[in-house]
């Protein structure tokens, strides 16, 4: 792959005090690309995105490459990792009912991400902040600019997370269940947004989902991953052709409009997977 | 919006209900100890050699002669009214001299209070930044120390070592001997009059000696706060809307005085209330050691003179003020915290 | 239906008791300061109990040729201002602390715990009455409510230690009236219902066994504040009395020799100070201990 922006080998992440990684020898790399990860609750997708963070203060991070463009992320200080942050590397979180700060203002939010890397007046920053949230389709964004997160529903708010975290330009975000917690009829048009924001500004995307349907409609290559392990690697219009059990079992497990009427078959594990090493 | 608005007139009455039985049940439960003393409350006023008509005459004119019930009603009576009695000690009604002596003490207490909450808000949320290790450890064995230390001792070592020792502080008392009575007594806040008055010498004074008493108060509460803002800060330390702070590139530091600090602030101020009634308590034993002329001396000095009106008077009052502190953190919740409002 | 169903039986508690007190102990007893704790309290307990082999000294023999003399070899605490051996008065005075402490558990307990559980257990009318005068007395400061009544009843130990318990049942009480709403709903309660068991009987021998392992917690923390209650009782002249050893009161007449005789007041107030630490180290330990998210880490 030419210059990509995220090189992992062999990320392992293991909780202090757990009996097992939560993160066994992930290894992938990323483009200017939107790559899928996929995975039951528990199979350590979420940990992945935490760690490429390094948000996890309670875990033992490994890897024997972990490189975001120039900077290594196994080595690089907490300052050098400020900088990373929120400036070049972003995250979506789950429920805007929790993530956003339930005791500021949202555009003062929005705009803080602004402030933190770029040295700017509170009109410049209020400026910018307020032109992001025009760009994730909010109308009235001067006045959403000053309600409170209990003010706003939760597509407005995932919205403002998008905002929040794209407002700076970074080159890759993860996407940690961007729309789970949304309802279905906003969950479409919220992902429509993210994903013209990400094409059009030439961002890598690493969207971690429980569901296999979203990830294979929004992205171009698809991880899955059980009990730690990343299983298979497919192009998300391949994923008929997937191999490996475990994925055939996910896909003939999803619901689909129209077709047989029978009980869903119900995914059959097997240990032996826990004992492949890599792919 | 008329279903709140019903909602929170509800609670008003509700609130204000409450207060009232709690109050009612304050007025007996002093009325009641201050029947179950054994020594006789009338020889206390008419001294061991009275004759016998003049005590029975005292006797009378305090309703002793009338059942419980009534007695109690008549003490509901003059409370309404204000009317507390008259103190042995001083001759003047109770309730003016407790008026004159509260500025006193809440003057200390205020301090303690700024002490205490300078100290035990920091330290406190530093604890949760690095729990579980070596800082951590350190700051809940300094603020359990200031816990466990009896407050009278303290001030006694604290003037050993930082009044006869080191000639840091003043002595006992609110100011020097030398400048009693040199400011006129507008509010009985001394460091309010003498800054009125312009007298800064007296002003210098005054802080030079309410220093000592009032940090050591103030780090005897700071182990309660520090505890408390410890626990919140970890509550909030696990939510998502931290996490949002740190992607966006905010230092650990950074996110938790401008995120998560913010979302504690509610519950700071009710604990903050709360702790400046229970200052009162070591008010009491510190205003002994001090010679501080305040609240708890008044009660302390007619404790042991046997005046139980006086006494019982002091007991409601600090009663009362701890129902008044419970209301104030009540509202100030609803004005900080935007869900509320 | 017997007691055998599955659901009604409550589990046997007497080896799980043990068990976890074991784990509680070890867990105590690996954190330093929590092991600090507890080595005071064994210490207080062992000086209390064995005093009159370790003093060197009567504690009430009067030497007035021999008035504060400071610490030194004969009297390792010096003397105080009529000539007692201070060091041989702190071990003593361990006996009147563990005194108060288990007479103030004695009293306090039982109250609590029943009005809790009678507030608990019926709820309705009876839960308001007596919630609403648990309120009343929490509405007052500790050490206030104790001065006032020491100051109705007179001026003694006994009386302190009434007052002290006076005062420190309401935190009790709320902790079993919480602990018994949970429980009451529990399937073996209502078994034990439905066969007649009268509700004295369901209170007692199902509702207060279950509420008794966290009221004891309970207790062990509220130690310091008694301890430092006491203490400030006796330094007030209102609880034990002269020439009785107590801490407190030692320091009270220790005031006057202050500026000259620093250790009249050092060493009772290091051994107030060090007993209310260790019961609030150790209280914070046992918080810890208990708290489900540090247990599952084990």
């Amino acid at each position: 792959m030419q210059n990509p922006i995220l090189e992992v080998r062999d990320l392992s992440v293991h909780y202090r005090g757990a009996p097992a990684p939560a993160v066994n020898k992930v290894s992938f790399t990323l483009g200017r690309e939107r790559l899928g990860i996929v995975g039951e609750s528990g199979s350590g997708k979420s940990t992945v995105g935490r760690a490429l963070m390094r948000l996890l203060p309670t875990a033992d991070i490994t890897a024997s490459r972990a490189r975001f463009e120039d900077v290594d992320l196994l080595t690089a200080s907490e300052r050098e990792m400020l900088k990373v942050r929120g400036a070049r590397m972003s995250m979506i979180l789950q429920d805007p009912k929790f993530s956003l700060n339930p005791i500021r203002r949202c555009g003062d939010q929005v705009a803080e991400a602004y402030r933190t890397h770029v040295k700017c007046s509170r009109a410049v920053a209020r400026a910018q902040a307020i032109a992001m949230l025009e760009a994730v389709q909010i109308r009235d964004a001067d006045r959403v600019y000053a309600l409170y997160p209990h003010e706003v529903s939760g597509g407005m708010g995932q919205r403002i997370m998008i905002a929040m975290m794209l407002l700076t330009n970074p080159d890759l975000v993860i996407a940690d269940e961007p729309t789970s917690a949304l309802d279905v009829t906003v969950r479409l048009q919220v992902l429509k947004i993210l994903d013209d924001l990400v094409a059009e500004r030439g961002i890598g995307l690493i969207m971690i989902s429980h569901d296999l349907n979203l990830v294979r409609n929004f992205c171009d290559r698809v991880l899955i991953m059980y009990a730690g392990r990343v299983v298979e690697t497919l192009k998300a219009d391949e994923l008929d052709l997937a191999q490996h059990p475990y994925t055939r079992g996910l896909i003939a497990a999803q619901p689909r409009i129209g077709g047989s009427r029978a009980p869903l078959p119900v995914l059959e594990r097997d240990p032996a997977w826990l004992k492949e090493t890599g792919l | 919006m008329a279903p709140i608005h019903r909602r929170q007139f509800g609670r008003f009455v509700e609130q204000a209900g409450s207060i009232f039985i709690t109050l009612f049940g304050l007025l007996i439960l002093t009325f009641v100890i201050g029947r179950i003393m054994p020594n006789d409350p009338v020889r206390a006023i008419v001294g061991e050699d009275a004759t016998r008509e003049v005590y029975e005459n005292v006797y009378r004119q305090l309703g002793f002669d009338r059942p419980v019930w009534e007695q109690f009603l008549l003490y509901l009576r003059d409370v309404v009214q204000f009317d507390f009695g008259t103190a042995i000690r001083t001759g003047q009604p109770v309730l003016t001299d407790i008026l004159h002596v509260l500025p006193a003490t809440i003057e200390l207490a205020t301090f303690a209070i700024l002490v205490g909450a300078g100290l035990g808000i920091p330290l406190g949320v530093a604890a949760a930044i690095k729990k579980d290790r070596w800082q951590d450890q350190l700051i809940r064995v300094f603020s359990l120390m200031g816990h466990s230390m009896p407050i009278f001792w303290t001030g006694m070592i604290g003037l050993l070592i930082f009044y006869a020792g080191l000639g840091w502080v003043g002595g006992s008392g609110r100011m020097s001997q030398f400048y009693i009575g040199l400011v006129p007594e507008r509010t009985n806040f001394l460091l309010i009059d003498s800054a009125l008055a312009g007298a800064w010498e007296v002003f210098w004074s005054a802080l030079n000696h309410i220093v000592l008493p009032a940090s050591l108060l103030g780090y005897s509460s700071a182990a309660y706060i520090t505890r408390m803002t410890r626990s919140f800060m970890l509550d909030q330390i696990n939510q998502e809307y931290v996490t949002t702070a740190r992607v966006k590139g905010l230092s650990a530091n950074q996110t938790v005085w401008r995120h998560a600090f913010g979302n504690i602030r509610v519950q700071l101020v009710t604990i903050v209330a709360l702790a400046y009634g229970s200052l009162l308590e070591g008010a009491v034993l510190i205003e002994t050691v001090f010679a501080w002329p305040g609240f708890g001396q008044y009660l302390t000095s007619n404790l042991l003179i046997g005046d139980m009106n006086a006494v019982m008077t002091c007991v409601l009052i600090v009663g009362v003020i701890f129902i008044a502190l419970n209301l104030i953190s009540d509202l100030l919740y609803r004005i900080f915290d935007p869900r509320t409002r | 239906m017997t007691e055998k169903t599955p659901y009604a039986t409550r589990p046997a508690p007497d080896l799980e008791w043990l068990r976890s007190l074991r784990n509680i102990v070890l867990y105590l007893a690996r954190t330093p300061t929590s092991a600090f704790g507890l080595l005071v309290l064994v210490v207080l307990v062992l000086a209390a109990v064995f005093c009159p082999l370790i003093a060197t000294h009567d504690p009430y023999l009067q030497d007035l040729q021999n008035t504060l003399a400071p610490p030194g070899g004969a009297h390792y605490f010096g003397t105080d201002e009529l000539g007692r051996d201070i060091f041989s008065r702190l071990l003593y005075g361990s006996r009147i602390t563990l005194t108060i402490i288990s007479l103030v558990t004695i009293v306090v307990g039982p109250i609590g715990l029943f009005v809790g559980t009678v507030a608990g257990y019926f709820g309705g009318r009876v839960d308001m009455v007596m919630m609403r005068l648990t309120d009343i007395f929490l509405s007052f400061p500790s050490l206030i409510l104790s001065l006032a009544f020491v100051a109705a009843l007179g001026p003694s130990l006994n009386n302190a230690i009434i007052a002290i318990s006076l005062t420190a049942w309401p935190p009790i009480a709320r902790l079993a009236r919480a602990e018994t709403m949970t429980i009451r709903k529990a399937d073996y309660i209502a078994a034990a219902r439905l066969q007649g068991a009268s509700p004295a009987r369901i209170i007692w021998r199902s509702v207060v066994p279950m509420c008794l392992p966290s009221v004891l917690i309970r207790l062990t923390l509220n130690m310091a504040t008694v301890i430092l209650t006491a203490a400030g009782l006796g330094f007030l002249g209102l609880g034990a009395q002269p020439p009785m050893p107590e801490w407190g009161a030692m320091i009270a007449t220790g005031r006057r020799y202050m500026i000259d005789s620093w250790w009249l007041v050092t060493f009772p107030g290091l051994s107030i100070l060090a007993v209310s630490l260790a019961f609030n180290l150790l209280g914070d330990g046992l918080r810890d201990a208990l708290d489900p998210k540090q247990m599952n880490r084990r």
